[in-house]
């Protein structure tokens, strides 16, 4: 088992003629994700990755064509609203959006939407979902990670990659990885991600790597006190990060003295989470459970 | 991006919200010709991208355009927070009978626009917040529905302000919003709001944070970027589309990705040194951008020794390290280099840079890069060579 994404999903590609959705289509279909449709607006009726995926002008016509049950978009920001919209429009339970640099305004109007739709959203500016050997959709390195008890949910990409390799290391699989995306709003929450993870019988533990900025943290640690039985290790970037500055991440900021790494530290340590001082550090943690 | 006072207030006044007669000088000249047109007492209000204007005298009143000269001059030559004051707004001084705070966020946790309000105008909200939070009153805005009127006026309740201003007070607050929506905006309030002696509201100081994501669609305001703001390696960065921000330690950090760049900076700390800089160069790491990251981490004088640490993804570790050395070409390094590179194509990687002929520290874990990036800085590793 995994959450969100497994051998079953089948994938429309928003974008798949670009550069990136070319790219991490091929990446995708070689992890062996069923990579089903492409969807490029006045490109329908090609195909991509080297004829092995049908393209279509509209996600409703892929939908209709091939039976897709998940989308993954990588079309630029300012027309990936519009792709968002489209996806759940069509029909799809759950977008998957890479996209970084989406204006925020238009998140919170397309966040909106879906939640009347019934559509999930992970993402944006996130790196998508890797459920070793089932599925990958998104951008995250297949190789560095195997299938195994502990999910892991995170704000950041490559920080993440250094934690799937490090508990890879060790032999510690993963169910799934969980990338939320570092924008001020989001689609899947922490909250969304434990609560998937506390009711998949496969997950044992739980990795949960935050950053500054924002209070999903914070709810986070509300949520393992009140509804986890499974352990949950954390990591906090940003300990050293100034008030102020944006740290690469949109929604990566300290704003009027909150959504500091300390308070966030606190939030977790209150409520029994353990966490660690450094990346490296998780792998040793997640092993002694 | 933040706009200055006298931007914001203009876009407000755009939509419907009123706002002090004034005008911008560069000049005390140009202060006291303002001053003359507008007749009668003048604010003169330096324009620098911080908060604490007014305690750092950058705000002072003026009864006469002589006066007004003489106030111009004497805060165009200050600097404030470290930031040199070039431009000052002569406003039309208002009669203030009462002062509140009128202002819209976003909040992340409700993924709504939120509109505030407090009686306690002039003073930071966040001061609000802490000192007096049942001061501050809250509305969740509807992206779908938009402010209604009903909210505006339990607002103005809510702060108890008197019942004959309400439908100013709902204008105003329906044309912040509007400014709110059509300029992409995280940030916008009024602060303070005055009643006059007249009986009107005035939006005697305004703020605006643009979202930056959203500039692509609003030329004109991208156009408003005051470039004296930034520190010049912040400008270059950002023209380069790198993430950087200028710290005050030893250790420059040129790392692939947000997170993994802000937890290098936290392991720096954590083993007794202080990061120069955070730096994400992003995905593809390409020579050109690895060498314009360089060349900004060298430019620091603090800069003792310099940590890469790439995580290779999708990203191949070769290929950076190929991009490292082109940029060496480009830049000479002085100080110590220590590198990380784990993932794709770790071991290419990391043969590349040792066969290169420059000398690189290298690290197998984090902790180790870190430790040996610390020891580098303070001089250590210079001992160690010289032994």
């Amino acid at each position: 088992m995994a959450i969100l994404v497994d051998k079953n999903t089948r994938l429309v590609v928003q974008g798949i003629t670009g550069r990136e959705g070319e790219f991490h289509s091929r990446q995708m279909l070689e992890y062996g994700t069923q990579v089903v449709a492409g969807v490029t607006p006045g490109k329908g009726g090609q195909w991509a990755c080297d004829d092995r995926v049908p393209v279509f002008d509209t996600v409703a016509e892929a939908v209709a064509a091939t039976g897709a049950n998940a989308s993954v978009i990588y079309v630029p920001a300012r027309f990936a609203s519009d792709a968002i919209l489209e996806a759940a429009d069509a029909g799809l339970p759950l977008v998957v959006c890479i996209t970084e640099g989406i204006p925020t305004q238009d998140v919170l109007r397309v966040r909106a939407y879906l939640d009347q739709k019934g559509t999930r959203l992970v993402g944006p500016n996130c790196p998508g979902l890797l459920s070793p050997g089932q599925a990958k959709v998104g951008i995250m390195p297949g190789h560095i990670a195997m299938p195994g008890p502990v999910g892991v949910v995170s704000r950041s990409g490559t920080l993440t990659y250094e934690v799937v390799y490090a508990l890879t290391a060790k032999g510690i699989g993963q169910t799934t990885c969980v990338g939320i995306g570092g924008d001020p709003i989001i689609g899947t929450t922490f909250v969304d991600a434990l609560a998937l993870f506390e009711n998949d019988p496969l997950t044992e533990q739980v990795v949960l790597i935050g950053e500054i900025g924002g209070s999903d943290e914070e709810r986070a640690a509300s949520f393992i006190a009140e509804r986890m039985t499974k352990p949950v290790t954390a990591f906090i970037a940003g300990r050293t990060a100034p008030p102020g500055k944006r740290m690469g991440h949109a929604g990566a900021i300290i704003q009027g003295g909150s959504g500091t790494a300390a308070e966030k530290i606190a939030a977790f340590e209150a409520v029994g989470v353990r966490v660690a001082e450094h990346p490296e550090q998780i792998a040793d943690l997640v092993a002694q459970i | 991006m933040k706009l200055h006072e006298y931007q914001s207030k203009r876009l407000f006044a755009v939509h419907g919200v009123p706002i002090p007669d004034g005008d911008v000088a560069t000049t005390p000249q140009e202060a006291r010709q303002i001053a003359e047109k507008l007749g009668g007492p003048v604010v003169v209000k330096s324009q620098v991208l911080v908060g604490g204007r007014g305690k750092a005298g950058g705000i002072r009143l003026a009864k006469t355009p002589a006066e007004a000269e003489q106030v111009a001059a004497d805060i165009l030559a200050l600097e404030i927070k470290g930031l040199p004051v070039r431009k000052v707004l002569i406003d039309e001084a208002a009669d203030i009978q009462q002062e509140i705070y009128l202002g819209i966020v976003i909040d992340r946790a409700n993924r709504r626009a939120v509109m505030m309000a407090s009686s306690e105008g002039g003073v930071e909200i966040e001061e609000v917040a802490r000192t007096n939070p049942d001061a501050i009153k809250k509305v969740m805005i509807d992206p779908f529905l938009g402010l209604q009127s009903y909210q505006t006026v339990a607002l103005a309740k809510g702060i108890d302000l008197d019942t004959g201003y309400m439908r100013a007070f709902n204008r105003v607050a329906q044309g912040l919003y509007q400014a709110f929506l059509a300029y992409d905006a995280s940030l916008a309030e009024i602060n303070p709001l005055v009643v006059t002696g007249d009986g009107a509201l005035l939006a005697v100081d305004g703020k605006m944070l643009i979202d930056d994501n959203a500039l692509f669609r609003h030329p004109d305001l991208a156009e408003m970027r005051d470039v004296d703001e930034e520190t010049s390696a912040e400008r270059s960065a950002r023209e380069a589309g790198l993430s950087y921000v200028q710290l005050d330690g030893q250790i420059g950090c040129m790392v692939n990705g947000a997170g993994l760049a802000m937890a290098t900076m936290d392991i720096i700390k954590h083993f007794g040194g202080a990061p120069a800089n955070f730096l994400d160069i992003g995905g593809g790491a390409k020579a050109e951008r690895v060498a314009t990251a360089l060349r900004l981490i060298l430019a620091d004088e603090n800069v003792k020794a310099v940590l890469f640490n790439i995580f290779g993804g999708i990203t191949r570790c070769d290929e950076v390290a190929k991009g490292i050395l082109t940029a060496f070409e480009e830049v000479k390094p002085t100080v110590p280099l220590v590198a990380r590179l784990v993932g794709t194509n770790e071991e290419e990687g990391r043969a590349i840079l040792e066969q290169s002929g420059y000398h690189l520290i290298t690290a197998q874990t984090l902790a180790d890069a870190a430790q040996k990036a610390v020891a580098a800085a303070s001089g250590a590793h210079a001992q160690l060579q010289g032994a």
